[in-house]
């Protein structure tokens, strides 16, 4: 059978998202609590959580999160690492042993800092220098799979049920100011780890739930720009997506939500000249990272969350306020289980994103 | 010399109990085919000279009148078969080169009807167009590297002049003199109406539809022919041909019988003579002399036109599309080898260029391949039939695509392939002005209205069907399509998977 990579499976979803404007750090037990409730929009098939703030005393450095398929491959991965990078430090992520999460890779995790020489030797920025070596890891070493290398922030994800993958992970023992989860309903059993969410690259990270029927016009537009699609899945690309906009193009997180989820032609020829202008401007310019069909999507970055639904929403989401932290999820359920007495809930419009960031920054 | 003698490929068969000799027929027949016997009141016809379009066939009140393959044939020979003993026998007779009209009509894979299209069941849902919004505009130039801002961080416009279509289809290139004054009429009104633009071809632009500027692609050919300065500043884009895929390596002919009046004035030759387009454009020998072409039209207009250039497809258009894209093209239209034309030896139609499908996927992997299919917007043409084959050129990587013979055949054409003779029953291919004047504008550029909306309601159903409202979303979106029939390396220049994968 093939499996994530060699085929594109399609899969339905579960996503939730806890968020702290004043940076106050949480334990990871509330989201997996979260999700759990929603057991049912996810088959066991894939789970997951993005963290951030988690590393505070290695906020510096990248957090390589690897998956190895066998020990040649974690050598020869380290080998390439260690030509690349200087390795602060080393370990396996702890994890707990639980009869619901069989068949684990090798999970190791480093936090490394691009070696100066190799630096300016490659005449790139830090990020880009760091992105291009995940993709190298990720393409040619065969067995060797990079799924997290943010700063200060951390993927953890398996085959499995969400909430069984964060017990897995000791995901309670990690404190920090955003967590991220998905449960995932492939309609497939790919079994295996990378395919799981959410997906990320540098600190950008991306849980969804949705099937998008733009996939293939996504993909082969930014793999012209240097990316490389390797699992087919709709949220590696989304996730390129945002990453070239943001990281490359330079647009605001507000300008990513116009191109990706752009407002229908009808509605921009009804806005103020200067604003409509910005818009056209973004639909022509960005055409091929339109993003249609349905999708939720959960975008987590340093300092920062963004959700967003596809333009006609055509997937659940709603947004819980209380105080200072932000809920969002597929279900209010979800929410309330952790978070009763909200101040404000609500679901924002196909579209339209909900950006929040710590207090005093902004996207 | 009896060896002379070829018996008519076509038959007119006339039902006498029906026939109420109101010689219609005769009338409506440029070719002389109909003729009335007075002293038996009786219509006979000639079929030796009828060219089957069907003219007398949709205007006999009694529907006496069919056109039936004729029955004569030739010994039996898969080698030698009776359309290549005919052709022969009519070369051993005049020494001529062969002449034919409108697309190549062989036995050649049609790809577009080797592809299926995709739809949403279960883990997506279709869209339904008639409840939501489902966008069908496209937007035709080159697009800019970088985004800038001002002061205050505001996104300036650095767009290059950019076409804005209402749907992803133009009217290719027709020029006046090869088709009649009212068939370019009803081509510019119908895409001044459809918010899209039709094609003057060659042959200049007639100074009555200057006021269709904003619809209009001003071409530049070999002949130069009608290019001066307010020309080239009518239009909303100029177009230089550099070939076409009903003759790719050789120009236009357009008889001097053809040149009278308007279009003499309009081509800006002296009534009578023969317009001869050159093969080459001789001042482009090579790539960087295109170039210099491009900037000098895009000089002569302030830079506020996008410069299309319009190739054949030929076995290597992958490359010289590559190259285009680097000489400050906007927009590259490519013509497959089963386009139409006014007139081309027949060798040439049907023996030389590629299947636009074969040449579009082609081109649009090695723009990505290289990173500059950002630099150019890509727009097909020869052959679109139908709603669905815009459907599958745009999933295959085209921006838009261009149609002609479909237009004519809305306008009345019946594909008898005879528009080099000039005496189009249709009103079309013609300059006789009895018959130019059967093609009423005022009907013609309704049909062609009609035809595109029906078309952009298919392509909406369609795009609705596979859960995309947007043709953007469309545009290279190869996974939405499935070959059927097709070998391993079909498959693999087309970039698709085969039905089941």
């Amino acid at each position: 059978m093939q499996r994530e990579g060699q085929i594109r499976i399609p899969s339905g979803c579960a996503i939730s998202g806890i968020f702290n404007k004043s940076g106050t750090r949480m334990s990871g037990e509330s989201i997996i609590e979260s999700i759990s409730v929603m057991h049912d929009r996810s088959n066991g098939l894939g789970g997951g959580f993005a963290a951030y703030g988690i590393y505070p005393e290695y906020k510096d450095h990248y957090a390589f999160h690897i998956f190895y398929d066998t020990v040649s491959a974690k050598k020869e991965c380290e080998e390439f690492l260690e030509r690349h990078f200087d390795i602060i430090n080393l370990s396996k992520i702890p994890t707990r042993k639980t009869k619901k999460i069989t068949d684990e890779p090798l999970i190791w995790r480093y936090f490394v800092s691009p070696l100066p020489t190799k630096l300016v030797d490659s005449q790139l920025d830090e990020r880009e220098f760091t992105a291009k070596c995940v993709f190298r890891v990720n393409t040619k070493i065969d067995g060797a799979y990079v799924f997290s290398s943010g700063k200060n922030m951390g993927v953890f994800k398996a085959v499995g049920f969400p909430e069984d993958v964060g017990r897995f992970y000791r995901l309670e023992e990690y404190e920090g100011y955003c967590f991220t989860a998905h449960g995932r309903y492939p309609t497939n059993t790919p079994g295996w780890w990378g395919g799981a969410h959410p997906f990320a690259l540098l600190d950008y990270s991306v849980v969804h739930n949705g099937e998008i029927s733009s996939y293939d016009a996504n993909r082969r537009a930014i793999e012209m720009y240097g990316y490389k699609c390797t699992l087919q899945t709709d949220t590696e690309v989304i996730t390129y997506i945002i990453d070239y906009l943001h990281r490359k193009k330079g647009l605001t997180l507000a300008e990513i939500a116009s191109v990706i989820a752009a407002p229908f032609w009808q509605t921009i020829e009804h806005m103020a000249p200067e604003k409509r202008e910005t818009h056209e401007y973004l639909r022509i310019m960005f055409s091929a990272q339109l993003i249609t069909g349905p999708f939720s999507i959960l975008v987590g970055f340093e300092g920062g969350l963004m959700a967003l639904n596809d333009r006609l929403k055509l997937r659940s989401m709603v947004v819980g306020e209380k105080d200072d932290i932000v809920y969002i999820a597929s279900e209010e359920a979800a929410i309330r289980i952790i978070e009763p007495t909200l101040d404000t809930v609500w679901s924002p419009k196909g579209g339209q994103p909900v950006i929040v960031c710590l207090n005093g920054g902004e996207a | 010399m009896a060896v002379n003698f070829l018996y008519p490929d076509y038959e007119v068969a006339r039902n006498y109990d029906k026939c109420i000799v109101c010689r219609a027929c005769e009338r409506q027949c440029a070719n002389e085919v109909h003729e009335y016997l007075a002293d038996a009141n009786k219509m006979v016809c000639d079929d030796a000279k009828c060219v089957n379009c069907h003219r007398c066939v949709s205007l006999c009140p009694t529907r006496a009148l069919k056109i039936v393959k004729s029955g004569n044939i030739y010994k039996e020979n898969t080698n030698w078969s009776g359309k290549t003993i005919n052709e022969l026998y009519r070369q051993a007779g005049s020494g001529g080169v062969l002449l034919s009209s409108m697309g190549n009509p062989e036995n050649y894979p049609v790809y577009f009807d080797k592809i299926l299209v995709n739809a949403s069941q279960v883990t997506n849902p279709s869209i339904d167009p008639l409840r939501e919004p489902m966008e069908t505009r496209v937007f035709l130039g080159a697009k800019p590297q970088c985004i800038e801002r001002d002061g205050d961080g505001r996104i300036k416009n650095n767009l290059p002049p950019q076409l804005s279509l209402s749907m992803p289809v133009m009217f290719s290139a027709m020029s006046y003199g090869s088709i009649s004054y009212n068939a370019h009429e009803s081509l510019a009104r119908a895409a001044e109406e459809l918010g899209i633009l039709y094609n003057t071809g060659e042959g200049g632009l007639h100074e009555d539809f200057y006021r269709y500027g904003g619809n209009t692609v001003v071409q530049v050919a070999s002949g130069r022919f009608g290019v001066h300065s307010e020309y080239l500043n009518s239009g909303a884009a100029i177009e230089i041909k550099m070939g076409q895929g009903a003759k790719p390596g050789i120009g236009g002919h357009l008889p001097g019988a053809k040149i009278v009046g308007d279009i003499s004035r309009t081509r800006m030759i002296p009534e009578g003579s023969d317009a001869i387009s050159p093969a080459p454009h001789h001042d482009i020998y090579s790539i960087e002399d295109l170039r210099q072409l491009v900037y000098s039209l895009k000089e002569a207009t302030d830079y506020k036109k996008p410069v299309i250039v319009k190739i054949a497809a030929v076995h290597n258009v992958a490359v010289i599309a590559s190259g285009i894209a680097r000489s400050g093209a906007d927009i590259i239209a490519i013509d497959g080898f089963r386009g139409g034309t006014g007139a081309a030896p027949t060798r040439i139609r049907d023996h030389v260029g590629i299947p636009i499908e074969l040449a579009l996927a082609g081109v649009d992997k090695r723009l990505r391949d290289e990173g500059i299919r950002d630099n150019v917007s890509i727009v097909v043409g020869g052959s679109i039939r139908s709603s669905a084959d815009i459907v599958k050129a745009v999933a295959l990587g085209a921006d838009c695509v261009y149609i002609a013979s479909a237009a004519l055949l809305a306008l009345g054409c019946h594909l008898c392939r005879s528009c080099h003779a000039g005496k189009c029953n249709w009103g079309i291919a013609t300059q006789i002005p009895e018959l130019v004047k059967r093609l009423n504008p005022e009907i013609g550029y309704k049909r062609l209205v009609n035809l595109l909306t029906a078309w952009r309601h298919e392509i909406k159903e369609m795009m609705g069907g596979m859960g995309i409202n947007s043709i953007e979303s469309l545009k290279g979106n190869r996974l939405m399509l499935r070959g059927v029939g097709l070998n391993e390396k079909e498959l693999e220049i087309l970039g698709i998977k085969h039905a089941g994968e």
